[in-house]
């Protein structure tokens, strides 16, 4: 469904395309200014979406970065200050949320405590008049497709946490909305059932094919569900891309922070070595990079970012067609899976080092040990700023 | 061996265990007894009402225990003025809450939920309305009606009435407004629900119990008010007014068995209101 989803131009599809093919939600240049006292302040600013029928899409933040108020602006609880919000190429700003054809689920669940399990999921489709016998067998399929048929008379609060998202899910999907809108859905749920109902959500999202937006804190969250990811900081769209994009090449040192573990390694570029370029870091030693944005040039500092599960540690010196960096081990952390070394490289900076457990326990090297390490060219990038 | 079955060796954690527990067993439950102490202290007024109603009295003072009877009970509305007096104030109770009620939850809900011009200054007449001296708003309503040339009776009580109890109702509705999820509202707006439907369907029945609370404070306040109701009842008489007009000839135990009465009816309701509350949930 969300194949042609990973291509990182936003390229219009041209007009033989189906109707059905237009974007599910456009945002449009949307801003969001709140007034606090004096000032105004820019919690959404300017930002630009196209999110696909079907797709998956993860808005990812810290808090205070503006996803909750871009998605309650999908929803129609907040009205945006400029720019358009468009439902199936539909221009709905200004249109109530009781008049939009999306469904939220709520952070806190938000079920009508007085409601039976039943009564809450058929709400919004008495809402809309349809027939009660179709009212019973919708319900009915809903509450089976989230595993709750046998609670249909019970009360919300009469459920665990686990089955409360369920409903609050539930009362969402019955009204096949064309988009849902997930709130940090999973914040309130134990690690175990948060993983058992991450996998839940991406079965159901498949079974009913309906465009999921969703928004979390949580980067593993985002990483293992989505399709696509806007990752948002201070109101703006720092990055948009597949999980593998976002995590293999993050755009800005924002991002390379944020998602997941980064080691930023300052260094200054020294020229062109066939199809690298050669960036001196820490004490003169040699880095190679694939490739480096258009601005810059040779005797530019610049700011580089390799995973740590990308880098190679030994005590035999690597090749000259990979980066060589020579360091002392500071800190040795044996984690089951894998072992975790923090390693100085001189010139104040320390790295992470991520290195499988495949061939026994034995340690590479003890602390206080002199290592090399190693990555190929295209395994590091840098970052505007 | 039989000593052992019947005390098990100590824990060698806890080996003053079993003499720790004779003491605590020992110990005066202090909390228990001035649980007590209170309850008897609200109660026992009542049983003495109650009781009096059964009581054979010698002379025209019903104030030292005679004897047991049901004659009161069977001769209940024996007095026309006190008939008369008790239909007054319980439809003046009742007309209380109703508008109270429904005024005090409006107020509620706005005070909870939203931020206006003059908030402050609202909160701060309710808080009047509840603080101030009942002779000094009973004084004051009866200049305002006089002024206004209205004639006082029946409904000026109502007004009357309703003007001091709609601040409580108000308070216990906005006690509950602020701790609803404004979440449940949204959802429900999601939902395809308008702004009537959600009040109707989400935010009334949510706030039902304390809307319910507050009409039933509102109904107790009405009924056994007699300061502000002397000042601008003119000649309609109410159930207080009437026993504080034959306490110098002497209370007839009629008096006795309608306030038993009285208080019966109010513990159904209240019981009936905490039993609904806890189906609700």
């Amino acid at each position: 469904m969300a194949t042609s989803t990973t291509s990182p131009t936003p390229e219009a599809p041209p007009a033989t395309e189906p109707a059905a093919n237009r974007p599910a939600i456009t945002l449009n240049g949307v801003v969001k200014a709140f007034r606090s006292g004096s000032e105004t302040v820019r919690a959404v600013d300017g930002v630009d979406l196209a999110i696909e029928a079907g797709e998956f899409f993860s808005l990812l933040g810290p808090s205070g970065c503006g996803k909750t108020t871009t998605m309650r602006m999908i929803a129609g609880f907040e009205e945006p200050t400029e720019g358009t919000v468009l439902l199936e190429g539909k221009d709905v700003t200004g249109v109530a949320a009781n008049h939009r054809d999306v469904n939220m689920v709520f952070q806190s669940y938000a079920l009508f405590p007085h409601m039976s399990v039943a009564d809450n999921v058929a709400f919004g489709l008495r809402r809309r008049r349809v027939p009660k016998d179709q009212i019973r067998t919708r319900v009915a399929e809903m509450l089976d497709l989230v595993e709750l048929g046998h609670r249909a008379k019970h009360r919300p609060t009469q459920l665990s946490g686990g089955q409360q998202q369920r409903v609050a899910l539930a009362r969402a999907l019955v009204n096949q909305p064309s988009a849902l809108l997930l709130d940090e859905p999973l914040g309130a749920l134990d690690l175990k059932l948060r993983q058992s109902m991450q996998v839940e959500l991406k079965r159901i999202q498949r079974e009913v094919g309906i465009t999921f937006v969703y928004v979390t804190h949580d980067q593993g969250e985002a990483l293992t569900m989505s399709d696509r990811i806007a990752v948002m900081n201070e109101g703006r769209v720092e990055q948009l891309g597949t999980p593998a994009e976002i995590y293999e090449r993050p755009a800005t040192r924002f991002v390379a922070d944020f998602i997941g573990t980064s080691n930023l390694v300052r260094g200054v570029v020294k020229g062109r070595a066939g199809d690298h370029w050669k960036v001196e870091v820490a004490d003169g030693a040699t880095a190679l990079v694939a490739e480096l944005p258009d601005t810059v040039t040779t005797g530019a500092h610049i700011h580089l970012t390799v995973r740590p599960e990308k880098m190679r540690i030994g005590t035999d010196a690597p090749g000259t067609d990979v980066s060589r960096v020579p360091g002392t081990v500071t800190e040795t952390v044996y984690m089951g899976s894998s072992t975790h070394y923090q390693v100085d490289i001189g010139g104040g900076e320390e790295v992470t080092v991520y290195q499988q457990n495949a061939s026994g326990s034995t340690l590479v090297a003890q602390r206080g040990e002199s290592v090399w390490l190693s990555w190929r060219p295209e395994h590091s990038y840098a970052l505007s700023s | 061996m039989s000593t052992d079955v019947l005390t098990p060796p100590a824990e060698p954690g806890t080996p003053a265990g079993p003499r720790r527990a004779a003491r605590a067993r020992r110990r005066i439950d202090w909390g228990r007894w001035y649980t007590w102490a209170v309850l008897a202290w609200l109660f026992l007024p009542i049983v003495f009402m109650a009781a009096f109603s059964f009581n054979d009295p010698a002379g025209r003072h019903n104030v030292t225990w005679q004897g047991f009877t049901l004659h009161w009970y069977q001769n209940a509305f024996a007095y026309p003025e006190l008939n008369e007096a008790m239909f007054n104030s319980v439809s003046i109770a009742l007309l209380t809450m109703l508008v109270s009620g429904v005024l005090g939850t409006l107020l509620g809900l706005a005070l909870g939920r939203f931020t206006f011009r003059g908030k402050q200054l609202t909160n701060l007449v309710m808080f009047a309305a509840i603080s101030a001296p009942e002779v000094v708003l009973g004084a004051a309503l009866l200049s305002t009606f006089l002024m206004m040339g209205v004639t006082t009776g029946y409904w000026t009580t109502v007004v009357a009435h309703v003007m001091f109890c709609v601040s409580f109702v108000a308070i216990t509705v906005r006690a509950r407004v602020i701790t609803l999820d404004p979440q449940l509202e949204e959802a429900a707006q999601d939902l395809g629900a308008g702004p009537w439907t959600t009040f109707r369907l989400v935010t009334l029945p949510m706030l039902f119990p304390a809307v319910m609370a507050g009409g039933l404070l509102a109904f107790a306040l009405s009924i056994d008010d007699y300061i502000i109701t002397t000042f601008v009842s003119g000649d309609v008489t109410t159930f207080p007014l009437w026993i504080w007009g034959t306490t110098r000839v002497g209370i007839p135990p009629q008096v006795n068995v309608m306030g038993t009465l009285l208080f019966l009816v109010g513990v159904v309701l209240a019981v009936a209101n905490i039993v609904m509350a806890r189906r609700r949930r």
